[in-house]
């Protein structure tokens, strides 16, 4: 029953709750997640489940999602911005089977989109629900190892230290080398690690629209940024934050305003550079849009954008 | 104690402390005005380091109140403020000088990161302006300038006791605790930062409170001594007066412990 119709197949699984979890878990997840959305950027504890998929692959996420997950909902599932990587389809068969919920590969059709590393190109809209997978939510974790001494920090909002990674990376390699995952400040208030985007991606977290929830499985932390919240990146007065740019545009549909990935090609060092968001990469290409390598017409059949039930 | 009319930038009273059945503090009271050095001398065990802790705000007395005066000239009872007024007032006012330099300095980033970190924490956002405090006190506490981006562990041990002063210092606290700020440290060592606190402190206008059980720091660097024992205070006096004339038996055998070179 999946988007694209090829080899998934999706059938309602009627032995288990709907969307996996039971309701009592479920409420008790929506009740951080609502003390999480008037708190932005705090990280609230919950009782994590086990998950049928290892740590590391999304069971923060996948709680998440299981817990604001509807019958209406028409989900939409991202890793590294693809709808077709392993992570992405895996979580929304889960979901098709376990809730049996319309999936969507597109995402203006989405009202509820789980991703990870990635926030699609396309413009959240209000009343979308974007989940991040988060591995590590502690930002001040790699400098000071107790979490009792984090969690003063953070109550008393002596943030100094975050300034001192920063510092670090401009005196070794004379500009803040961080390239993702860069630690933001949530509603002028908590700093917040918006899980391992590119810092590309952190310019739209601020004042975005849509919910943006957060869920770390192995380290049990809920957080969550507002519609229509202030993010900002951490910088200095005379480095200040910047996105990453590339010289040629995407390779297949010749975007530039898109993350791209670097696709090598060959043995010889040959690669080209492609939208990292494929529904975005095939929306435009769709479109007319032709990249300098996009193959003729037909040859890659169609595009995303598909949906089903 | 320059100015009698001024008011005491910290003033102990009745700090008394137990571990357990173990009395480390009993009963000390004691006042530091601005500008001046005070040493708190004695032997090993003597409760020095515990009645610091309690001074700079990182113990809470068993019983007895620590009341300390902030720029604005508000007296501030330290343990009934709030953690969050208490940080604060320790990060603005105060410095913490470690006798193991690795536990008061952030051994995994470079020197000039743990000068700036204070000033970070204080709100400054400009990394030409860091830099250029962070080079301007290592060229103080006499470490050069081209080591402001090696990490603190390629440090000597004494290179390291200077840099956590200078990390100290670069906020202008008005009052810095010290504890064996020179132990560990060879001789020569030892007088070189001495000299240099010695000047510092001039310099700065600044208040300190240092523990030691080296008579020879109290001589050079304290306007006034304490010497403690079995946690009481057992004399108390200006430095001069006290070395050259104790008074107690116990002063007396410390005093006459010191070789004389």
């Amino acid at each position: 029953m999946m988007a694209d119709g090829t080899a998934e197949t999706a059938r309602p699984d009627s032995g288990y709750n709907f969307a996996y979890l039971d309701e009592q878990t479920k409420r008790m997840i929506r009740r951080a997640i609502l003390k999480a959305l008037a708190i932005p950027g705090h990280q609230v504890p919950f009782g994590s489940r086990e998950m049928p998929l290892p740590y590391g692959w999304g069971t923060g996420g996948i709680q998440v999602t299981a817990s604001v997950l509807g019958p209406d909902d028409r989900l939409k599932v991202i890793d590294q911005g693809a709808d077709d990587t392993t992570n992405a389809v895996n979580i929304r068969r889960f979901f098709a089977r376990t809730a049996n919920v319309a999936t969507t590969e597109r995402t203006q059709e989405a009202s509820l989109i789980q991703t990870r590393h990635r926030i699609p190109e396309t413009q959240l809209q209000e009343g979308q629900i974007l989940v991040y997978q988060v591995p590590i939510p502690e930002p001040l974790r790699w400098l000071e190892p107790r979490e009792s001494e984090t969690r003063k920090m953070h109550a008393l909002s002596e943030y100094g230290i975050m300034h001192v990674r920063l510092y670090e990376d401009i005196a070794q390699w004379g500009r803040i080398a961080n390239s993702y995952d860069y630690p933001v400040q949530v509603n002028g208030r908590y700093i917040a690690r918006p899980s391992p985007i590119p810092k590309f991606d952190n310019p739209k977290m601020d004042m975005n629209p849509a919910i943006q929830l957060f869920g770390a499985g192995r380290e049990k932390r809920i957080y969550a940024i507002p519609p229509y919240t202030k993010v900002k990146s951490l910088d200095f007065e005379d480095h200040p934050f910047d996105v990453e740019t590339w010289d040629e545009p995407c390779a297949l549909c010749s975007a530039r305003n898109s993350y791209l990935d670097e696709i090598v090609t060959d043995d010889r060092g040959t690669r080209m550079f492609v939208c990292s968001d494929s529904d975005y990469c095939g929306q435009r290409r769709d479109a007319g849009h032709r990249g300098h390598q996009a193959p003729p017409a037909g040859l890659l059949g169609q595009t995303g954008g598909k949906e089903n039930r | 104690m320059q100015d009698g009319q001024q008011a005491p930038l910290l003033k102990a009273e009745g700090i008394t402390h137990n571990f357990g059945a173990l009395r480390a503090c009993d009963d000390i009271s004691l006042e530091v005005f601005p500008g001046e050095v005070l040493c708190i001398a004695g032997e090993s065990g003597s409760g020095k380091t515990t009645l610091l802790k309690v001074l700079s705000g990182r113990l809470a007395p068993s019983a007895g109140r620590v009341t300390c005066r902030s720029d604005d000239g508000l007296a501030h009872d330290l343990y009934a403020l709030d953690e969050s007024a208490r940080r604060q007032l320790m990060r603005s006012q105060w410095g913490i000088v470690e006798q193991n330099p690795r536990d008061g300095l952030r051994m995994g980033v470079s020197a000039g990161a743990n000068v700036g970190e204070r000033l970070m924490a204080l709100g400054q956002r400009n990394y030409g302006g860091l830099r250029a405090t962070a080079l301007d006190w290592l060229g103080k506490v006499e470490i050069d300038g081209e080591r402001v981006d090696d990490l603190p562990q390629t440090f000597s041990g004494g290179m390291q006791q200077r840099l956590q002063i200078a990390r100290n210092l670069v906020t202008g606290p008005r009052l810095v605790f010290m504890d064996e700020p020179t132990g560990g440290l060879d001789v020569s060592v030892q007088a070189r930062l001495l000299d240099l606190l010695g000047g510092l402190v001039a310099q700065l206008d600044l208040a300190a409170i240092i523990v030691t059980h080296d008579l020879a720091v109290a001589r050079l660097l304290a306007h006034r001594l304490v010497i403690m024992r079995h946690g009481e205070i057992v004399e108390a006096g200006l430095t001069d007066q006290l070395l050259d004339d104790p008074q107690h038996a116990y002063t007396q055998l410390l005093v006459s412990s010191v070789l004389q070179a």
